[in-house]
């Protein structure tokens, strides 16, 4: 086979599954957005996020396109620039938080015996706590802001990667191409990055991209309740919070929350898509 | 394997979970870079040689941090989880105040949230991959994608600002009385006074808080049933059912769903956790006088001691949920009962 033909037929499966899943497609195009409208925000927006106009409070969307706050700044500016604490918050919890769990849980699957008990016991111990509330308690203890809130998730979000891993590891190292590295004098460590970890690697990535919205709720949720970043801050679920007071102006809360719903719906619209491509047996 | 015994097994093996919870809490209590004392007294009473020496004798402050630990738990057998900084009550005193408006909200919730999630669930796989398991499927997925705290504005916005439908937030308004405490949970101790007017006004205000938390449990519930659905209708004995003639709502209601439900069973007790995390958001929003708004209030003034002593609470309750889960299952799966 040319290596044109095998580019062409995956062209091919890329379209099919893009036809067969529309709303992964939905779901990269939003994020796709998301990132830009973050990454190029000192372009696009309008106003400084955190200069204030009290001449101009509490306008509703109109001449400003989204409206302004309590203090005159402008929202549409605001929501853009919390794309920029939101989405990288979000992607490095997951990030870190799949590392830690891939380490423990594939030494505990991999050694097994007594570093396999004491390590998934310690994980089911992280696991016994609803994950906001143990979030709630690690950043009041660290002090709040934005680093703080992120070690607090970081902490509260391995363990599910460690059991799932764990679970992964103990399956694939049954295969015969593992018991073959083995019998060709293989070093332990060998083995569990090179032929073991690669075949986990899959249903590992499904589980990020289902989780990346999970854990830009629990963030913005954290910072809702006061415990992430400054309350001058331009994250969402901090300028919702601060919204509330102010509810009969919907604007000043609903923008915020429009840009979170967005963004989380279309990272589950891909991860769910992912999960129905990698586990045909739900479809 | 008889009952009890089945019981006595399942409580064995929660044991050592709870001993390590309290393990947990103590050092993320101690993990605190700043003086215990500090975070656990008032500043006006830091300087109160007598107050600060009489709480490190009560926590075992001066003594090795195992000592301190097993201090810590012997305080906690005997239901003392320290003094809130922000109310001054003890915080076992406070919880039992507030608690009975959580469960009050999260039962209902559950049973929004699991009877929604079970209808969409089954509609979803009954006709899987027509367009109702589409549309049932997208809008779950919305659903669990929307911030509980957004989604609990939007609802005060249309039903009660805009259509008044229901009561705004608090669990009663200014001028309904309170019913006689017996339960502490309105919606009971009303009725069982027959107190009809604080029911009505009860019911009407823990309409929209609880469908707002019970949205986030659909989603989950909807999800796992439909694929345990999916895989019973594939099973053998479904076409034996079929080919014994019965009919078909009969087929899906008992045989599918009664060995589709074991699944569910354990996600319903997982989300239960998810519903607490939830009720943290949903009642301070909506006002509600519950121990998600009082584990709020507490992080937001620094009511450190407060903090612990709720996250301790609702990881046993969440522990003991998942226990009945597990005893529920008993009676759900024969194969348990045999083995």
């Amino acid at each position: 086979m040319t290596p044109v033909s095998a580019q062409v037929k995956r062209r091919v499966r890329v379209i099919r599954i893009a036809r067969r899943n529309p709303l992964i497609v939905i779901g990269l195009v939003v994020v796709l957005v998301w990132i830009l409208g973050a990454v190029f925000a000192p372009q696009i927006a309008p106003y400084p996020p955190l200069t204030q106009n009290v001449s101009q409070r509490l306008q509703p969307p109109g001449a400003y396109t989204w409206g302004t706050d309590e203090l005159g700044r402008d929202i549409y500016s605001r929501v853009l620039y919390g794309a920029r604490i939101t989405i990288p918050a979000g992607f490095l919890v997951i990030v870190i938080g799949s590392i830690i769990g891939t380490i423990v849980g594939s030494v505990a699957g991999f050694v097994g015996g007594f570093w396999d008990e004491l390590l998934m016991r310690v994980t089911e111990l992280f696991m016994a706590f609803p994950t906001i509330i143990l979030a709630m308690a690690i950043t009041a203890a660290l002090g709040a802001d934005i680093r703080n809130a992120i070690i607090a998730l970081v902490i509260v979000w391995w363990p599910s990667y460690a059991r799932l891993v764990r679970g992964l590891v103990l399956k694939v190292k049954r295969n015969e191409y593992v018991e073959a590295a083995h019998c060709m004098g293989a070093s332990k460590f060998y083995i569990l990055t090179r032929t073991v970890l690669p075949n986990c690697l899959a249903p590992t990535l499904v589980l990020t991209t289902l989780d990346i919205g999970n854990a830009i709720l629990t963030f913005a949720g954290l910072s809702f309740l006061g415990l992430g970043p400054e309350p001058t801050s331009p994250e969402w679920g901090r300028m919702i919070a601060v919204g509330i007071d102010y509810f009969d102006q919907w604007w000043t809360w609903l923008f915020p929350g429009i840009g979170m719903a967005t963004l989380v719906i279309a990272s589950n619209f891909i991860g769910d898509s992912l999960r129905d491509i990698f586990d045909p047996r739900l479809q | 394997m008889p009952l009890y015994l089945f019981i006595a097994r399942r409580i064995l093996v929660t044991i050592p979970l709870l001993i390590g919870i309290t393990l947990v809490a103590f050092l993320i209590a101690n993990a605190i870079p700043a003086d215990p004392i500090n975070a656990n007294l008032p500043q006006s009473q830091l300087n109160n040689a007598e107050l600060v020496a009489a709480f490190r004798a009560e926590w075992g402050l001066d003594k090795p941090p195992i000592e301190q630990y097993f201090t810590y738990l012997g305080n906690l057998l005997q239901g003392n989880l320290g003094r809130s900084i922000k109310t001054r009550q003890p915080i076992a005193e406070d919880i039992a105040r507030f608690l009975p408006a959580t469960i009050e909200l999260s039962t209902v919730a559950t049973i929004f949230g699991v009877t929604m999630g079970l209808v969409f669930g089954i509609i979803s796989a009954v006709w899987h991959n027509r367009l109702i398991d589409y549309v049932v499927r997208t809008l779950g997925l919305i659903g669990v994608s929307i911030p509980v705290f957004v989604l609990a504005l939007i609802g005060l916005t249309i039903f009660h600002a805009q259509l008044g439908w229901v009561a705004g937030p608090g669990r009663l308004g200014a001028r309904t009385p309170e019913p006689p405490l017996i339960t502490g949970m309105y919606i009971v101790d009303s009725l069982l006074t027959g107190q009809w007017n604080t029911l009505r006004d009860a019911v009407s205000r823990i309409i929209l808080p609880s469908m707002v938390l019970g949205l986030y449990i659909a989603g989950l519930i909807s999800r796992i049933t439909r694929s345990s659905m999916l895989e019973v209708l594939g099973a053998d004995y479904m076409r034996t059912a079929r080919s014994k003639g019965l009919r078909e709502r009969f087929i899906i209601l008992k045989h599918a769903l009664s060995n589709a439900m074991i699944p569910v069973v354990t996600v319903i007790g997982l989300s239960y956790g998810t519903l607490l995390s939830g009720a943290v958001l949903t009642e301070s929003i909506f006002a509600w006088p519950g121990i998600g708004r009082y584990m709020f209030r507490a992080s937001t003034s620094q009511d450190f001691p407060a903090i612990m002593g709720v996250s301790l609470l609702i990881a046993l309750i969440y522990v003991v949920v998942n226990l009945i889960v597990d005893i529920l299952y008993y009676f759900l799966d024969p194969r348990i009962r045999a083995g």
